[in-house]
């Protein structure tokens, strides 16, 4: 069957050979190490302690949506840390590449480590944060006892994780790429980047955007379908407003990203000409696709922060939400106005006066909704009894950073402006101002707000605080002086330098980038000591902030179950309004209740979906054939399985509520 | 107390006045009018930002829970006037933004035509140039990793430096070789896109004699980091010295020397060249430098007739460099479409002449001597699509026949 032993060899390996394995990089050994140490550390332990049976059985097959939710945010976390460790490199490498120094990163790895920066934040550390915030969250504040399609969100997790684990394997195995994070043609062709690195990114993203793009419809369904009765969609809290609306980008989005990426894998694997050079292929329509989806994607991303926020300010000001209707509409209004505007991601492309204007005109239009939120945050502080909490300490931080990088971005909005600052680092600074200074800020003032429902102790607020202050002068030193690079006329992705006075600011800059480690560090310590200090920091009221909607009416951590009775609904701040009408706990009359069963199938499914694109990366057709058929056999098994569901005995549920009256009692 | 601490932060605004905002001071026409709109644009923004940080800071200050003497009214949720002041405020704001906007956008924008020696002359300027050559026509090809710059009304080409005079009109047409980059240069008119096989064009003066940076702003490969070159605007007894010394000092730039000279290299130092080979410019944009290649604009011209038919597949050579490497996993070899004709051959090429102009020194990148994949096309049904058969065209002498394996030619209807 094969000729000679290489044509063996090829048939197993494909392309993988031995050079794919980064040896000869001290840097990536080093990582290596350090990686496999840990891991052999935290594996150990996890034997050591028999938490393999744990972990299987109550969090990897688990369907209720709050472990899922966690498992998105331990993702989000440690992706956290690999995207970070990207960004410190960036940072030491600018600095040190000055007076005739290359730094320490040659080409071929600084290259890989910005393109892998941006695709991690924002794949892997934004959007599951998001992704993890909407689920514990949005089914307990529309009082619903899980999602619609519980297996279908376990299955997201996990296609998710894998796309996240099919990235990290080319830090050891292969190379990353090349192109930038969006992975503009031509440069993205196989013509000139022959090596897996652009088949990590197109596979690794592929596999994660499926997961996203199902959450995203479980999610729409859910707040459509399951809302409590009485919650009319003019009563819904706002984070579930902003989730809705979010779900509804990603639904409408993703498709886009999901088919502008088969075109490319086309074009790299089979040799059609969508967007190469020759044959009437035309770089600039994915320029134009990947924009179509990139743009309503951050404002997936900063929607649900948005609604973090709005939640934040009413509870810590101990008021209602100011102006929720024109909050509401502000938010829809985003929404649509997102899908108007991404041609400004290129104004330089030429595409002519009156096109570029319509754009950049559309993208002001934004602001306006997004200032009257800013407004509406404002006037809910505007005679409040404000709590200087965690979570309100960041809504400030939030409020202040983000208006800058908002001024920012509308200047980036005038054309003219455009081409002369487009690609530099002021727009560098702008888009961090407003991820970190938005998305990021929002997601701790998130953690912080709903840790204790999840787990039922609040985070230490003494490493919480020293967290907060790292990070927030840690971001304004690390991106402050990228704005005034970027008036500099310095670009970005340069990997050496030859002008002396850039120095100092590069320099200001990596400082900045050792304080939001520092912040990072105290985050990590924060939850650490938060554990050992469980009981000290322990809730057993369920409602510690004294908050307004329906999430804080249950038991924290709440029962899988989530609500032994469903909540009627009278009025917005549903749970505010209960307690003002002196609600009274229901302790008996419970009726069994119908739950769904875990299931494998969801990591199974994650698991051949990395062997299919481990298969496609490396051309090793068997394996990739065994995974795509693997994948669907299991699939298809699935629907044959008939047993889903087991029926919660009323007498367990009376014993859980009984168990919460009891500690309900005894803080009494 | 208060006012020494924001004494400390002065050395902070030394710094910047250290530093050269290049973008804000600027030194050509088109930069500074757009570094104008920066400005008045943010003055415009901190009319709504600066009350919204300092109204944050200070409610969040007097409304703090300890501060029990403080209004509390945890009731209250709407204010129709408030309401109409937060989305007035910032649509008016947006309205004036936007009318900038579109004027700006109009005025600057890189495909508009300005014309510095009419300005001067309606300022009554006696020394403003007149004749055609008052523009300065720049051909920019950006190439892996460096920029050649082809002066068509001079002969002269320039590898990473650019000079131009101050006060004329500069009118570059630029496009890529292989990938996209941006040519920018902030001091003079910011940047627009190179894309290869894509002409973009920018309009630009400048105001101010100096040495300004121009570099790639989009990032292209390894070499993107050393994409930078000079640019020098001269006084125009200057420039034309520049001129000659480029003119003496410089070899010949041919479309072979083309070809060597766009293969991948980093950090080139800067050269020029004393001679271009006509047309190299167009060649590049339609990416058909290399010999026996067709242009796109060609293949444009004769899709828009109805194209050419099944047997147009065939007429197609193996690609070398698109053009170092071959195709991904499955399908086909990278190929390209050859032209029909070429300068030696205008009536057609021929299989053999096609592999003749491969191999010939000329054509060093391209696999010596390969065979055209099927004949070149015959040429009747090719003449149906470029207009209407005249029988007066010399009969098929100057083409083999269709050998037997070849496809029929289509029997398509004429568009014409």
């Amino acid at each position: 069957m094969f000729e000679n032993h290489a044509a063996l060899l090829k048939f197993i390996f494909g392309r993988l050979t031995l050079d794919a394995f980064p040896i000869h990089e001290p840097i990536l050994v080093g990582t290596f190490i350090v990686v496999a140490t840990g891991g052999a550390l935290v594996l150990g332990a996890l034997t050591y302690f028999r938490l393999w049976g744990y972990l299987w059985s109550e969090w990897f097959t688990s369907i209720d949506h709050k472990r899922i939710g966690v498992m998105y945010m331990v993702l989000g976390v440690i992706m956290l840390l690999r995207g970070f460790a990207d960004a410190a490199m960036m940072r030491a490498q600018q600095a040190f590449a000055f007076n005739g120094s290359e730094g320490f990163l040659p080409a071929h790895h600084y290259d890989q480590v910005f393109t892998a920066h941006g695709v991690i934040m924002i794949f892997f550390v934004a959007m599951p944060m998001i992704v993890g915030l909407i689920n514990i969250v949005v089914p307990l504040q529309i009082g619903a006892r899980d999602v619609s399609f519980p297996f279908l969100n376990n299955f997201s997790f996990w296609m998710t994780a894998a796309g996240g684990i099919i990235v990290m394997i080319s830090l050891f195995v292969g190379v990353f790429a090349r192109t930038g994070w969006l992975a503009y043609p031509p440069l993205s062709e196989y013509a000139y980047s022959p090596d897996v690195g652009v088949d990590y990114y197109i596979w690794g993203l592929q596999v994660a955007g499926l997961g996203t793009l199902l959450s995203g419809v479980n999610f729409v369904c859910t707040i459509v379908k399951l809302r409590a009765p009485g919650m009319t969609i003019m009563k819904m809290p706002i984070f579930t407003w902003t989730a809705l609306c979010t779900n509804i980008l990603i639904v409408a989005a993703f498709p886009v990203l999901t088919a502008v990426l088969a075109l490319l894998t086309l074009d790299r694997y089979v040799g059609t000409d969508f967007f190469t050079n020759d044959f009437g292929g035309n770089p600039m329509m994915y320029v134009n696709l990947i924009w179509i989806w990139g743009h309503p994607e951050v404002y997936i991303l900063i929607l649900p922060a948005f609604g973090v926020f709005s939640e934040v300010t009413a509870t810590f000001c101990g008021k209602r939400l100011f102006g929720y209707t024109s909050m509401v509409y502000a938010t829809v209004v985003i929404t649509i106005l997102s899908y108007l505007v991404w041609l400004h991601h290129f104004f330089t492309m030429g595409s002519g006066a009156s096109v570029n204007s319509f754009f950049g005109i559309t993208t002001m239009i934004i602001s306006i909704p997004t200032g009257a939120k800013m407004f509406n945050w404002l006037f809910t502080m505007y005679r409040g009894r404000i709590r200087y909490e965690l979570p309100m300490l960041w809504t400030i931080a939030f409020m202040i950073t983000f208006v800058i990088g908002g001024m920012t971005g509308v200047l980036l909005a005038v054309p003219p402006a455009d081409f002369e600052l487009h690609n530099s680092l002021f727009l560098i600074a702008h888009f961090h101002n407003v991820i970190i200074g938005g998305v990021l800020f929002g997601m701790f003032a998130g953690i912080n707000y709903w840790f204790p429902k999840a787990f039922g102790f609040k985070l230490d607020p003494f490493w919480g605080k020293l967290s907060f202050w790292f990070w927030v002068i840690g971001f304004y030193l690390a991106f402050m002086p990228l704005y005034v690079l970027g008036l500099m006329g310095v670009t970005r992705r340069l990997r050496v330098f030859d002008i002396p006075s850039l120095h100092i600011w590069f320099i200001i800059a990596a400082f900045g980038a050792l304080l939001i480690a520092a912040g990072i560090g105290c985050f990590l310590v924060q939850i650490g000591v938060s554990v050992l200090k469980r009981k000290e920091l322990a809730d057993t009221t369920g409602d510690p902030w004294n908050s307004r909607t329906l999430e804080w009416s249950t038991s924290s951590p709440p029962p899988a179950y989530n609500f032994a009775f469903t909540p009627i609904v009278y009025s917005m701040d549903a749970w505010w309004d209960m307690k003002e009408r002196g609600y009274h706990r229901p302790l008996a009359g419970f009726k069994p209740i119908a739950m769904p069963k875990n299931t494998p199938t969801g990591i199974i499914l994650g698991a051949l979906s990395i062997a299919f694109s481990f298969g496609m990366i490396w051309y090793i057709w068997w394996l990739a054939a065994l995974g795509f058929v693997g994948a669907l056999a299991v699939g298809i098994a699935h629907t044959f399985n008939y047993n889903r569901e087991y029926d919660l005995s009323a007498d367990a549920i009376a014993g859980a509520e009984d168990e919460r009256t009891r500690l309900l009692t005894a803080q009494a | 107390m208060k006012r020494i601490r924001i004494l400390a932060l002065l050395p902070l605004f030394a710094l910047l006045g250290g530093c050269n905002l290049v973008v804000l001071d600027p030194a050509g026409t088109v930069a500074s009018r757009q570094s104008d709109l920066l400005i008045e644009s943010t003055g415009l923004m901190l009319l709504i930002i600066v009350p919204v940080i300092a109204l944050t800071l200070f409610f969040a200050w007097h409304y703090r829970a300890s501060n029990t003497k403080a209004t509390y009214a945890p009731e209250w949720d709407h204010s129709t006037q408030l309401e109409l002041v937060i989305w007035g405020a910032p649509l008016l704001i947006i309205i004036c933004l936007g009318a900038m906007t579109w004027m700006g956008t109009h005025l600057l924008d890189p495909f508009r035509p300005i014309d510095a020696a009419a300005t001067q002359r309606a300022n009554g300027d006696a020394n403003a140039p007149a004749d055609a050559n008052a523009h300065l026509e720049v051909d920019v090809v950006a190439l892996d990793w460096k920029w050649l710059f082809i002066y068509p009304q001079y002969g002269v080409a320039t590898l990473n430096q650019l000079a131009a005079p101050a006060n004329r009109t500069i009118d570059f047409h630029i496009t890529s070789s292989s990938v996209m980059n941006s040519f920018s240069i902030p001091a003079l008119a910011g940047q627009i896109y190179a894309m290869p096989g894509m002409e973009t064009t920018l309009y630009a003066v400048m105001n101010r004699t100096g040495t300004y940076d121009g570099f790639s702003a989009n990032y292209s490969g390894a070499g993107f980091s050393g994409m930078h070159f000079p640019f020098e605007s001269l006084a125009s007894g200057d420039f034309d010295k520049w001129i000659a010394k480029a003119k003496a000092d410089g070899g010949a730039l041919s479309r072979s020397d083309y070809l060597q000279l766009e293969k991948p290299s980093e950090n080139e130092p800067a050269r020029s060249y004393a001679s271009v080979e006509t047309g190299l410019f167009n060649a590049i944009l339609n990416e058909c430098v290399e010999p026996g290649k067709m242009c796109l604009n060609e293949m444009a011209a004769i899709d828009e007739r109805g194209g050419l038919g099944l047997a147009g597949i065939n007429n197609v050579f193996p690609l070398e460099y698109d053009k170092e490497a071959r195709r991904g996993a499955f399908g086909p070899d990278a190929s390209y479409v050859a032209s029909l004709c070429d300068p030696k051959h205008p009536m057609g090429m021929t299989a053999a002449a096609a592999g003749a102009a491969q191999a010939s020194p000329a054509a060093p990148s391209l696999a010596n001597g390969a065979p055209l994949r099927g004949a070149a096309l015959p040429r009747p049904p090719f003449a149906t699509f470029l207009g209407p058969p005249t029988p007066e065209r010399p009969t098929s002498t100057s083409l083999p026949a269709p050998e037997p394996q070849t496809p029929a030619p289509p029997s398509r209807p004429s568009n014409t």
